[in-house]
């Protein structure tokens, strides 16, 4: 087990190197392998790179590793906010109905821009990115509307397993009636970092400096939560509205995401538990690390989703399965291992 | 005497055989059926076949149609039984349909075989299936119209490949046919009728028909003219980096409206007219 400061600065430092690394990779595949990009393969040094290239890098490259990095680390934070706020370990910030709403959004827009011209102008100016942070914060305002507010956990894990459920069949029903969107949308729900540019990089981490501080201060309260929600009231916290400004923070988060990337699997679930497997932290440790890993996960796909077919593109959210799901299997395995050899020593 | 049996099951079975020839045609699952005369009641549920039982002249037989098939226009008057992910079977049923034509990726055609209907399944994805298709349908049909019809169509190709001035001759093209962006590669049937106009695709063969690629790619390939739907164009210049693509500077963007856009993305009868469209808008935003 690492000490969370050691872990820190490790993913901090593989953030730096993949968005190094970034700048080499994209639709000519792994540039510093084949000696396309600015690695002088005969000498080991550095080759200039003409004008039109250095803007692919500031303008394509950069950004999209940036904004892969912020929108992991967003879904790491909603992930981890999400598994202590409702104290399970398959929580995933998804569970609110964002998802689902996100794509209803998406699909509304698309199936509207073909059934009138004159809906064009109004909806292109929304864009993809606001239906989908819209229909995102509308699903979770919906799930909390049923939940009668946030009570009870249980009760508002139900409303979004609900309100997912109907928002996901409204959305395929409309799919049924305009089938062109079909590929759109099946691109949006894979997730997908293609369209990173230097503006969602700045909305992504605005958001994040906005969330991030807020789920800190909140930490104390997910720690004391953990011991029963009667524990943490003799406690004297405030639970009912720090609950409601932890989930507004989930779905502000998860729908900033969601609207520049699409749906991204697994980052959100997988993130704290690979955090939890690699050390032991408080919630405080548990949010900025998620975090970081969330970000590093998504950064590490992205270059992997560029390069490993290119001038083709493999749909990131395939990867992060991958990636994340290996290694969270690999960690518990270990973690089995070990727990193994203890109870030998016990006997 | 069994073996006497057995050469009189044999003959009559030969001579049934060839007394009932009537027609016989091959879909594109690999599927030879029979049929005892050309077929009076016809419903087609994909637009391409549609257009090529038309083509053909058979319009009159056809007596259901699915949603999207909207060409010849008087079609759009027949009984819809809806569209590709949502056919209503019972509908088809009750046409009584002598066959029904559908595309091979449909989930109808068990069903509609489990209820006695013969179905006939394509979805040419090149332009020689689209050729053998026809042909097929012309058995089936006992127009007789393919040859010439076909002829037609390489004339038209021949004709939309003058359309295009000499200085727009072997330009580089990007086609996108989705945003997400998914694109009309060398080896699609959009990406022969591409070679044939006589242009270049920056999307060659090694990486399929329709191949999602990095948007970043076609900035690196800089196309001369970029194809795509109408509905997406606006959005162009908003793509991170896409402001240096030269073709956007100058406006080359051929922006196909849903109308004409059905006619480049269909493979059935209309290929070479899609080719003169595709034709026709390249030369006018190269121009400028």
């Amino acid at each position: 087990m690492m000490r969370p400061a050691t872990l820190a600065t490790w993913l901090i430092g593989a953030a730096l190197l993949l968005a190094l690394l970034g700048l080499q990779v994209g639709s000519d595949g792994f540039e510093i392998f084949n000696c396309k990009g600015l690695v002088n393969c005969a000498s080991f040094g550095l080759q200039s790179a003409d004008a039109a290239m250095w803007q692919v890098m500031i303008d394509i490259r950069l950004p999209r590793s940036l904004g892969a990095w912020a929108a992991g680390a967003l879904l790491g934070l909603s992930g981890a906010l999400a598994q202590g706020l409702f104290r399970n370990p398959l929580a995933d910030p998804f569970l609110l109905g964002s998802a689902s709403g996100a794509t209803l959004g998406v699909v509304i827009l698309l199936a509207a821009l073909g059934i009138s011209p004159m809906a064009l102008n109004a909806l292109q100016s929304i864009g993809l990115t606001g239906a989908a942070f819209a229909g995102a914060l509308g699903a979770v305002s919906l799930t909390l509307l049923l939940a009668q507010g946030v009570a009870s956990p249980l009760r508002l894990l139900l409303a979004g397993v609900v309100v997912g459920v109907v928002l996901g069949a409204l959305s395929s029903l409309l799919l049924t009636l305009a089938p062109e969107v079909m590929l759109a949308v099946q691109g949006f729900m894979l997730g997908s970092t293609s369209f990173l540019g230097w503006s969602a990089v700045g909305v992504l981490l605005a958001t994040l400096i906005v969330c991030l501080p807020i789920a800190l201060l909140a930490a104390r309260t997910l720690d004391a939560l953990q011991l029963g929600a009667s524990a943490a009231q003799s406690l004297g916290l405030p639970l009912a509205s720090i609950r409601l400004l932890l989930v507004a923070v989930i779905s502000l988060a998860t729908g900033a995401a969601v609207a520049q990337t699409g749906l991204i699997a697994f980052v959100g679930l997988a993130a704290p538990h690979l955090v939890r497997g690699l050390c032991r932290a408080q919630h405080r440790g548990l949010i900025l690390l998620s975090s970081l890993c969330g970000g590093v996960l998504l950064q590490a796909s992205d270059l992997l989703a560029r390069g490993l077919a290119a001038p083709r593109e493999l749909p990131v959210g395939v990867l992060t399965a991958v990636l994340g799901g290996a290694y969270l299997l690999w960690l518990m395995r270990k973690g089995a291992q070990r727990e193994q050899m203890s109870h030998k020593d016990m006997l | 005497m069994k073996r006497l049996a057995l050469f009189i099951a044999v003959s009559l079975l030969t001579c049934s055989a060839a007394w009932s020839a009537g027609i016989s045609v091959m879909d594109d699952r690999g599927k030879a059926q029979q049929f005892d005369r050309a077929p009076q009641r016809i419903v087609s549920v994909l637009p391409s076949l549609t257009e090529s039982v038309c083509a053909l002249g058979a319009c009159a037989k056809l007596v259901g149609v699915d949603r999207y098939s909207n060409w010849p226009a008087s079609v759009k008057k027949l009984p819809q039984v809806g569209g590709g992910l949502d056919l209503n079977i019972e509908a088809i049923v009750r046409l009584k349909p002598d066959v029904v034509l559908a595309a091979t990726s449909s989930r109808a055609g068990e069903r509609l075989e489990a209820l006695g209907i013969k179905v006939l399944m394509f979805e040419p994805s090149s332009h020689e299936q689209v050729k053998s298709s026809l042909q097929q349908l012309d058995v089936l049909l006992g127009t007789n119209q393919a040859d010439a019809l076909w002829k037609k169509v390489e004339e038209d190709f021949a004709q939309a490949a003058k359309l295009l001035p000499a200085s727009a001759q072997g330009a580089k093209v990007y086609f996108e046919v989705d945003r997400t962006p998914y694109a009309a590669g060398e080896a699609s049937f959009i990406g022969q009728t591409v070679a044939r106009i006589g242009l270049k695709n920056i999307v060659g063969k090694q990486l399929g028909a329709f191949p999602k690629i990095n948007p970043e790619f076609v900035v690196q390939q800089q196309p001369d003219v970029i194809v795509l739907s109408e509905r997406h164009a606006a959005e162009l210049p908003k793509r991170p980096g896409w402001k240096q693509l030269k073709a956007l500077q100058r406006k080359a963007v051929c922006e196909l409206t849903a109308q004409d856009g059905d006619v480049v993305v269909r493979s059935g009868p209309r290929l070479a007219e899609g080719a003169k469209v595709l034709a026709q808008c390249i030369a006018r935003v190269m121009k400028k």
